[in-house]
């Protein structure tokens, strides 16, 4: 692996990436068999770093670090409480001076891995930096693409919602174009966020359009309290023109892959109809996300190549 | 950085004596008795002179910043008059405006009688600018007449913007009495919202919440107007973009009441140096983008701009060591200004040096209406002496503010103040 830390997708090397998602299937392998444990990282100890609620991500980091035989602990703040007390410097340092290989970091401003990486010595993994880049769901939503159609390279893939406020959308943008795949982002034009073209992907606000052209639509969840705050008018707006129903895909004579990063908001971005059918490989991401952090960790945790990969 | 009493005589010797209100430049030494101009030309020493060898230095007028933030009183841990001071005489700054921002703000006749009084103990010359409205909140004018008797010399909110039309309007109206300028932070702050960089591809890619540049130049375009509307003086603090620059270019071909500043790192640096995270460079208005920076260069070159001033804005450690959102606006800038700005106007854009001294010296005493005559006998000294060809590398240690939070550290400088003379001391920097 060229980098130390994962701290985001822009300008991570495409050989990197698809080193990852290979080893993520060889994990994927392990997470089918009665016995899900692997000693991989017998002896390292990974502290997972949340000062931002996260349910599936912290539990997702937490299984793959588990089923690796690593020891964890678990730190959740508030962003609130840390303004008050102790500096970020102060909790970083404080941490590794507890003698750990690895953090897992989400945090709600931009840039604050690569800020902890300034003040520690351990290994320093993105778990969402604000509305900046989320890598680790980049790659298991590139993981879930490469298993359902066995390549990513010429992939057309439509990034549906509020993009402006998507860590999830701009990690996943960076990781498909070095991978050699097509993005078009569609969504309200208040959400999406100035100068996008400049990212080498293209922006339509017609939904039909965009499913007329892709092969996967990767839906986004659009959170309420955009609603209504002079960014959208209402949910049902939302839905009339955003919205993924059966209705409107039925007015397209194709197969299309579906997927969401989850939490889903059912009947606003995605209907259940959509959710729970054969196209939709929603909880495949939620599987691949276990095996793609495995995959991550051992990468980057430095077990030598010649030890075997499970 | 050593500062002394100046001799009864000293002699600055050999060097080019640079006349910023003549535009000249001619070899020749530099009298002073008893902390006052004697003879600028061929000076025979007397006999016990102090002579200051300025063999291949420039001697000038001292620099002078419209605009600096000197934290006291309230915010001593950052900086104080004192402290602020010496990174003044540092940058070669021998007169500087200190804003009004402090806590409590210098909105009434006694804080700026305090100011004036502290200043007095300081080595260097600070005149206080007064806050438009009382505690900075935009709804009451301040006490301008009596505050000026005290020694205040303009009115500013600065940091704070006056969002009210009618409000700046009044403030515009009411300082006609006086003829003095009115400076507005320009942003408009319900574009901003909680905006920390420029809008545009740098900001899409590091996902910070930014603010376009109309943010900016909207407010000056109202401002300019409003100028118009009631023939008051207007001085534009920190210019930051090309549609501001343009507004205020067209302006001033009307209207000679309104001037306008520009700052070293506005030219210096751009938004895609934000890619670091590095909190030093948050300030506001925001770092844009290469092509405003390209615009503020020409409208250095053009006059648009009337002088470079730093918005010297010192923070804690603990303040700037925290996440981007976190950190407060602004950057220290008086001990790497010249370097800067001499780097960026004459090294790589060709300015001729005299119209670059300007900016720094007799046009700031002018929109403040300080004297200018600065090489007449009789005259207190106010000197600055520099090396227009020094290549160097600006170090934590050239920091003299009582804060660091310089994103010049590491960066190339070119030219380098090498003694400032003023108030009786001469400082060897």
């Amino acid at each position: 692996m060229m980098h130390k830390h994962l701290l985001g997708l822009e300008n991570y090397p495409a050989e990197d990436i698809q080193t990852i998602i290979d080893t993520a299937f060889s994990f994927r392998e392990v997470l089918d068999r009665p016995i899900k444990k692997v000693p991989s990282l017998q002896g390292k100890t990974i502290v997972n770093l949340f000062f931002e609620n996260s349910t599936r991500t912290r539990i997702s980091f937490e299984l793959a670090q588990k089923r690796l035989s690593a020891d964890t602990v678990n730190f959740s703040a508030s962003s609130s409480s840390l303004q008050k007390g102790e500096t970020f410097k102060d909790t970083a340092q404080n941490i590794e001076a507890m003698k750990i290989d690895a953090v897992v970091m989400r945090h709600p401003t931009p840039g604050a891995p690569l800020h902890l990486t300034k003040h520690i010595d351990a290994i320093v993994i993105n778990a969402g930096d604000g509305i900046h880049e989320h890598p680790t769901q980049a790659i298991l939503d590139m993981t879930s693409l490469h298993e359902k159609f066995g390549y990513l390279k010429g992939l057309k893939i439509g990034i549906i919602g509020d993009i402006s406020h998507s860590r999830v959308a701009l990690s996943n943008i960076y990781g498909l174009k070095s991978m050699g795949a097509e993005v078009t982002l569609c969504g309200p034009a208040t959400l999406i966020p100035p100068h996008a073209e400049k990212l080498g992907v293209n922006v339509n606000y017609n939904l039909d359009e965009v499913i007329e052209w892709a092969d996967a639509l990767n839906v986004l969840r659009i959170q309420r309290e955009r609603m209504g705050g002079g960014l959208l008018p209402s949910i049902r707006e939302y839905r009339n023109l955003f919205g993924i129903t059966p209705e409107r895909l039925e007015n397209h004579k194709k197969e299309l892959v579906i997927m969401h990063p989850g939490p889903m908001n059912r009947g606003v971005e995605i209907d259940s109809a959509i959710a729970d059918s054969d196209q939709a490989i929603i909880l495949d991401q939620v599987l691949n996300g276990v095996a793609s952090r495995m995959a991550i960790l051992y990468l980057l945790l430095g077990v030598k190549e010649e030890e075997g990969k499970n | 950085m050593n500062i002394a009493k100046l001799k009864k005589h000293v002699v600055l010797r050999g060097g080019t004596v640079l006349d910023p209100v003549e535009g000249t430049e001619k070899k020749g030494d530099v009298l002073i008795e008893n902390g006052k101009i004697k003879l600028v030309g061929k000076v025979d020493s007397p006999k016990s002179a102090q002579v200051v060898d300025c063999k291949g230095l420039v001697v000038t007028h001292g620099f002078c910043d419209v605009h600096v933030h000197f934290r006291e009183p309230g915010r001593e841990d950052k900086e104080t008059l004192e402290t602020g001071s010496m990174a003044a005489l540092a940058g070669g700054f021998t007169r500087v405006c200190v804003m009004p921002n402090t806590d409590p703000p210098l909105d009434s006749p006694e804080s700026i009688r305090y100011t004036v009084d502290r200043a007095e103990e300081c080595p260097i010359h600070i005149h206080p600018i007064g806050a438009i409205t009382k505690g900075q909140d935009g709804k009451e004018l301040t006490e301008m007449g009596a505050m000026l008797a005290e020694g205040a010399v303009a009115f500013s909110d600065d940091g704070l913007p006056v969002t009210d039309s009618s409000m700046m309007r009044n403030a515009l109206d009411y300082t006609t009495m006086f003829d003095i300028p009115v400076i507005n932070h320009a942003e408009d702050m319900c574009l901003k919202k909680n905006g920390v960089m420029h809008e545009g591809t740098v900001s899409t890619h590091l996902g910070l919440p930014a603010s376009p540049d109309i943010t900016e130049s909207n407010m000056i375009h109202r401002d300019l107007e409003l100028t118009e509307l009631t023939g008051a003086r207007l001085h534009v603090p920190h210019v930051s973009s090309a549609k501001s620059t343009d507004h205020i270019r067209v302006m001033k071909k009307k209207n000679e009441k309104v001037t306008a500043e520009v700052t070293p790192h506005h030219l210096f640096f751009t938004d895609e140096d934000l890619v670091t995270f590095d909190t030093n460079l948050k300030v506001s208005p925001p770092l844009r983008t290469e092509k405003d920076r390209k615009a503020l260069i020409k409208g250095v070159k053009d006059h648009t701009f009337d002088c470079i001033a730093t918005d010297h804005a010192p923070h804690t450690i603990e303040e700037k060591e925290g996440t981007f959102d976190l950190a407060p606006f602004g950057m220290i800038g008086l001990e790497s200004c010249f370097g800067a700005v001499n780097r960026v106007m004459v090294k790589e854009n060709k300015m001729d040096q005299v119209s670059l001294i300007k900016m720094l010296t007799t046009k700031p005493r002018e929109i403040m209406g300080f004297d200018n005559n600065l090489l007449e006998a009789g005259t207190e000294a106010e000197l600055t002496i520099f090396d227009r060809n020094a290549s160097w590398t600006f170090s934590v240690d050239d920091i003299r503010s009582r804060s660091q939070n310089s994103p010049y550290v590491g960066q190339k400088m070119f030219g380098r103040v090498k003694y400032t003379i003023t108030k009786g001391y001469l400082s060897t920097i």
